[in-house]
């Protein structure tokens, strides 16, 4: 059987089984719409919780971020798994014995107050959207790499298969779906990583293999030495910094971590899985299992991130370190040369493709053209980089300029194929990586549906409807937002990357102080909780929009902090505005107060109540 | 349950948390971030050691924390008969 119709195989077989999963788990009620009916088993709840949190950028682009960013790329691996430490002791056991299906159902009783209610819900949409926009891309761009068909069928495809299930299934079909796909993903994205660090190192395990030496078929010259001391020396032979120390500020990476991590705790769609569990004591349990089951990818990311690149030096360099002549350049290069992600330019016209510091084609990314070069290379039509006036790069710092681009995001999807894998491992890593941005959209979608009909109909715009009018418009929400995530899919904003900064700031600038508060400190009243997540909300925002968007300077940076650590300061404001305008205002209510002291109590949670 | 009791609990579960949380934070902003150039000049297995917290052994640490704040939580609950 060849690739493709492999490929099609493992996708269609894996969709059959998430539709099967949707039919056998329809969802009669809204208590199992929303909360899959509070039955979960912890175990399951963690794999599904693992599977909603691993999108298509942790599968197929965090790898390829520590690949090329080294030591600097550490945050997302340290933020993106430590939320869950700040989740699992400081906001979900408690949420759970508060037990109503929402954060923003949260938010509004712990602040009597619908306009907190409808603060949330604004946050709750904005950062559902920006985040699921980026996992119809994902979709589209593996069905077009894939299977051929251009990426809008892609989107198109992904959309009707996440429709069938996330409208009927609702939370229930949701949670069992993603216990499959979280089996398909992790195992599409061991079994390539074990290849991969193997040939490499001889060692099996991808996740200590990091630290193993090298073997003498890779390259003689660095037989015996551990990978990273090698990945160190080499980079900086051409010219990169070292791989294994930071080029950012010290402030700015103890930012951009905590960001992240506080984000993590305080993104909707994670801290919804945590009302779908029987009792307190099975939400603690629960985010153990989910940071495991996250933690097999998570440790596996730098293995593959620093032996990637290890390997991506050696095929384009050559052993000898001179560059590959191109007609000897592997088919994995022409193949993705052919879809724009991999693209040689000969600066020095040696007809070798070497790869050093420094952008390979002027203004960074090739534009593509239909002609081929005399050795068959893909030709673009981006100006000369180099000319008389500049040479393009130091010859003090580094061998020769880079003629290549490498589009970072095709390091997981072109491991197969770089470690000469059978086509089963190609055509399954497209199916996990399809789960991944599936997985995730779908949890996304129900967090966005609930947001509408529940926190915003049934809470504040129509409290007389029914149940079951809830539930038909919680279904009509569901199909509304996929059709915009859709369109985000088929049209994506040039800033996909960018939305990620603004989708954790937030959540970290509003959503997790206003939590924390609700449970910590009894005295947090409304007008204090509206005020620090206003503060919030609007600092972060307008930060990130003017530095991502508007093209700030990088000198007018606040104390050198990026975008993506803004969310950290929108977070500590949000705490002081809040304490200062409490202690000015009246404290909370009597009733509200017995409300907190009960939610610190585990005994008494039941299921997740409706009122 | 009565007050002084809910008080007491509520106070060890505070004792516990900041205790882990310790531990959480040195485990990564510490050695991770804050002293990672002093821990990258102990070498180990082929590591350096500050990287090797920033990128992997901040999540092994992280892992083994929930498991045994889940553990002391459901000791906490029992000792205070607030299990469920």
């Amino acid at each position: 059987m060849n690739l493709d119709v492999l490929t099609y195989l493992f996708v269609g077989l894996s969709f059959a089984l998430y539709i099967g999963i949707a039919i056998w788990a329809r969802a009669g009620s809204t208590q199992e719409f929303y909360v899959a009916g509070g039955g979960v088993h912890p175990a399951a709840n963690g794999m599904a919780t693992a599977a909603d949190w691993m999108s298509a950028a942790s599968f197929i682009s965090l790898a390829g971020i520590v690949s090329f960013a080294g030591y600097d790329a550490s945050g997302y691996l340290m933020g993106w798994t430590g939320g869950y430490v700040m989740l699992a002791m400081l906001l979900a056991p408690y949420l759970r014995k508060f037990g109503k299906f929402t954060v923003p159902d949260f938010i509004g009783d712990r602040y009597y107050s619908n306009t907190a209610r409808t603060i949330a819900v604004v946050c709750v949409i904005f950062i559902s959207f920006t985040y699921i926009a980026g996992q119809m891309r994902g979709t589209g761009i593996v069905f077009s790499r894939f299977l051929h068909v251009d990426i809008d069928t892609g989107v198109l495809i992904g959309m009707v298969i996440v429709f069938f299930y996330a409208v009927m299934g609702g939370m229930k079909g949701i949670t069992y779906t993603q216990v499959a796909q979280y089996c398909i993903l992790i195992f599409a994205y061991t079994v390539p990583a074990v290849f991969l660090v193997m040939q490499v190192t001889g060692h099996i395990l991808p996740q200590t293999g990091l630290g193993a030496t090298i073997q003498e078929s890779v390259n003689p010259v660095w037989a015996g030495k551990p990978v990273l001391f090698v990945l160190d020396e080499i980079v900086q032979d051409l010219g990169f910094h070292e791989y294994t120390t930071g080029t950012r500020s010290t402030i700015d990476m103890f930012f951009i971590t905590a960001a992240l991590m506080a984000g993590t705790a305080g993104l909707p769609h994670v801290i919804v899985r945590f009302f779908t569990v029987p009792k307190v004591r099975d939400a603690r349990a629960s985010a153990g299992w989910a940071l495991m089951f996250i933690a097999i990818l998570y440790l596996t990311v730098p293995a593959v991130g620093a032996v990637g690149q290890l390997n991506l030096i050696n095929t384009i360099n050559g052993q000898q370190g001179e560059g590959t002549p191109y007609p000897q350049m592997p088919q994995w290069f022409k193949n993705w040369e052919q879809s724009g992600l991999i693209a040689w330019n000969d600066r020095n016209g040696d007809g070798r493709v070497q790869y050093a510091s420094g952008d390979a084609f002027l203004g960074g990314k090739p534009v593509l053209t239909d002609k081929y070069g005399d050795l068959g290379q893909r030709l673009t039509a981006n100006p000369m980089i180099d000319t008389e006036a500049s040479p393009g790069f130091d010859p003090a710092l580094q061998p020769y300029a880079n003629e290549v681009f490498v589009d970072r995001d095709i390091l997981v999807l072109a491991n197969p194929e770089i470690a000469n894998l059978p086509d089963w491992v190609i055509a399954l890593v497209a199916a996990g990586a399809v789960a991944a941005a599936l997985s995730t959209a779908a949890g996304l979608l129900l967090v966005i549906s609930t947001a509408i009909s529940h926190d915003l109909l049934k809470k504040t715009l129509l409290p007389e409807i029914n149940e079951k009018q809830e539930l038909v418009a919680a279904r009509m929400a569901s199909v509304a937002a996929i059709c915009i995530a859709g369109y985000f899919g088929l049209n994506p904003p040039g800033y996909v990357a960018a939305t990620v900064a603004l989708a954790f700031g937030l959540a970290a600038a509003t959503f997790f102080p206003a939590i924390f508060m609700g449970i910590f400190v009894k005295r947090m009243n409304r007008e204090g909780a509206i005020a620090g997540m206003l503060v919030g909300l609007i600092s972060t925002m307008a930060y990130i929009v003017y530095f991502k968007f508007m093209g700030g300077a990088k000198e007018d940076l606040f104390m050198g902090i990026s975008p993506e650590g803004f969310g950290t300061l929108g977070m500590l404001m949000n705490f002081m505005v809040a304490f200062i305008v409490s202690s000015a205002t009246a404290e909370p209510p009597e009733d509200i107060q017995a409300l907190v002291d009960d939610i610190r109590i585990p005994r008494g949670a039941g299921a997740a109540q409706n009122h | 349950m009565k007050e002084d009791q809910a008080v007491a609990y509520w106070r060890e579960n505070i004792g516990l948390i900041i205790r882990y949380l310790i531990i959480w934070f040195v485990a990564s902003y510490g050695c991770g971030i804050l002293f990672v150039d002093a821990l990258n000049k102990i070498h180990f297995f082929g590591f350096k050691m500050g990287f090797w917290f920033a990128q992997q052994g901040s999540i092994f640490i992280f892992l083994a924390l929930l498991v045994m704040y889940a553990r002391s939580m459901n000791k906490l609950d029992r000792k205070y008969d607030v299990h469920e």
